[in-house]
């Protein structure tokens, strides 16, 4: 691989560009496809095209056979990110397990007593109104929103931004009881039973988390199993 | 991916740094494996290296034909795989196989 292609290679996966590295297995030879600039040495045939795009939108690297030989499709899709509204006590834990698993972190809370750097050592901070924040976030389809602050006035704008946005997952903290009232609130603001359906809750898989860092681990859970064990094109049509 | 970052990261300062460094990649995958299609492994002229392509049972191997690489600058597509009478040999304990395509980053 030759360095410039490398540093290509690193700058979109920094940058949240979604880009393509191909390799033809027996020479060698690679060609990088970021938009609609190709550079390199590979000719692309109406097959290996089409194999492309399927691997990108599917956000799977492979292998295909070409008439020139096997070729390694790899896509750099834009990074993770997961969004925490509300800089209490799970989120804590929960940005720090979120970091561990490869998302970039930003928890949000306009109450500067809450998010304080001595609460959270290097993790990005927003002080901004929830919504505010995911304006200037714009969440995409590698976004993970949670909402852990209980209290209405931050995490209902956070939700009904997040509703508008490609946000793979959202998760909002609160029991049975306080997620119904929630969804009521939401409902007023027009937003319908499919479209609420995408928020989780009570937040996080059922496995009997108590402590905020057993939360936290039941929230990256469903987040995981969200991303992996959900096929994207059920997504779309939920 | 996060891992894949900081690997990419890593080769492009050794190369920086004037060290021969060799890339390797998982390409393909059978059955169960350990690591995804697309896990890296970047390795430097002295054997240092960052990342994995399995759970640990090929790395010494992949590390050795990356040296090579390093060397002679020729790419090379490996295929590891186990079958119970051979489990003795470099392989994945798992039962699966995969194949592994290393190069040397000019």
């Amino acid at each position: 691989m030759k360095l410039p292609l490398l540093e290509k290679a690193l700058a979109a996966s920094r940058s949240g560009r979604a880009a393509v590295l191909l390799t033809h297995l027996q020479s060698g030879h690679q060609s990088f496809i970021e938009g609609s600039e190709t550079i390199g040495d590979l000719t692309l045939d109406a097959a290996t095209l089409e194999a492309i795009r399927k691997a990108v939108t599917d956000d799977r690297n492979m292998t295909v056979e070409t008439a020139q030989g096997p070729v390694f499709i790899e896509v750099f899709n834009p990074r993770l990110r997961c969004i925490i509204v509300g800089a209490v006590h799970i989120a804590q834990p929960l940005a720090r397990m979120a970091a561990l698993t490869g998302y970039l972190v930003t928890v949000v809370d306009p109450r500067t007593a809450f998010a304080s750097d001595e609460r959270f050592p290097d993790v990005t901070l927003s002080t901004d109104w929830p919504d505010e924040a995911l304006e200037k976030l714009k969440p995409n389809r590698r976004t993970a929103i949670v909402t852990l602050t209980h209290d209405p006035k931050l995490d209902d704008p956070a939700l009904a931004a997040a509703l508008r946005s490609d946000a793979f997952y959202i998760g909002a903290l609160g029991s049975k009881k306080t997620h119904a009232a929630r969804l009521k609130r939401l409902t007023g603001l027009g937003f319908g039973e499919a479209e609420l359906a995408r928020v989780r809750g009570p937040v996080g898989l059922d496995i009997g988390a108590v402590s905020p860092a057993e939360i936290a681990v039941a929230i990256m859970a469903q987040i995981t199993q969200v991303l992996r064990a959900e096929p994207q094109s059920d997504r779309e049509a939920a | 991916m996060g891992d894949n970052e900081d690997i990419l990261q890593q080769a492009a300062d050794w190369r920086a740094a004037g060290k021969g460094v060799a890339l390797a990649t998982v390409v393909s995958t059978w059955g169960s494996s350990p690591r995804p299609v697309g896990s890296k492994l970047a390795l430097e002229q002295s054997g240092g290296f960052i990342g994995s392509v399995s759970g640990g049972c090929v790395e010494g191997a992949v590390i050795e034909e990356g040296l090579k690489s390093i060397a002679d600058g020729q790419p090379r597509l490996l295929s590891f795989g186990v079958s119970n009478d051979r489990a003795w040999e470099v392989g994945l304990a798992c039962g699966g196989k995969i194949q592994v395509f290393v190069e040397r980053v000019e």
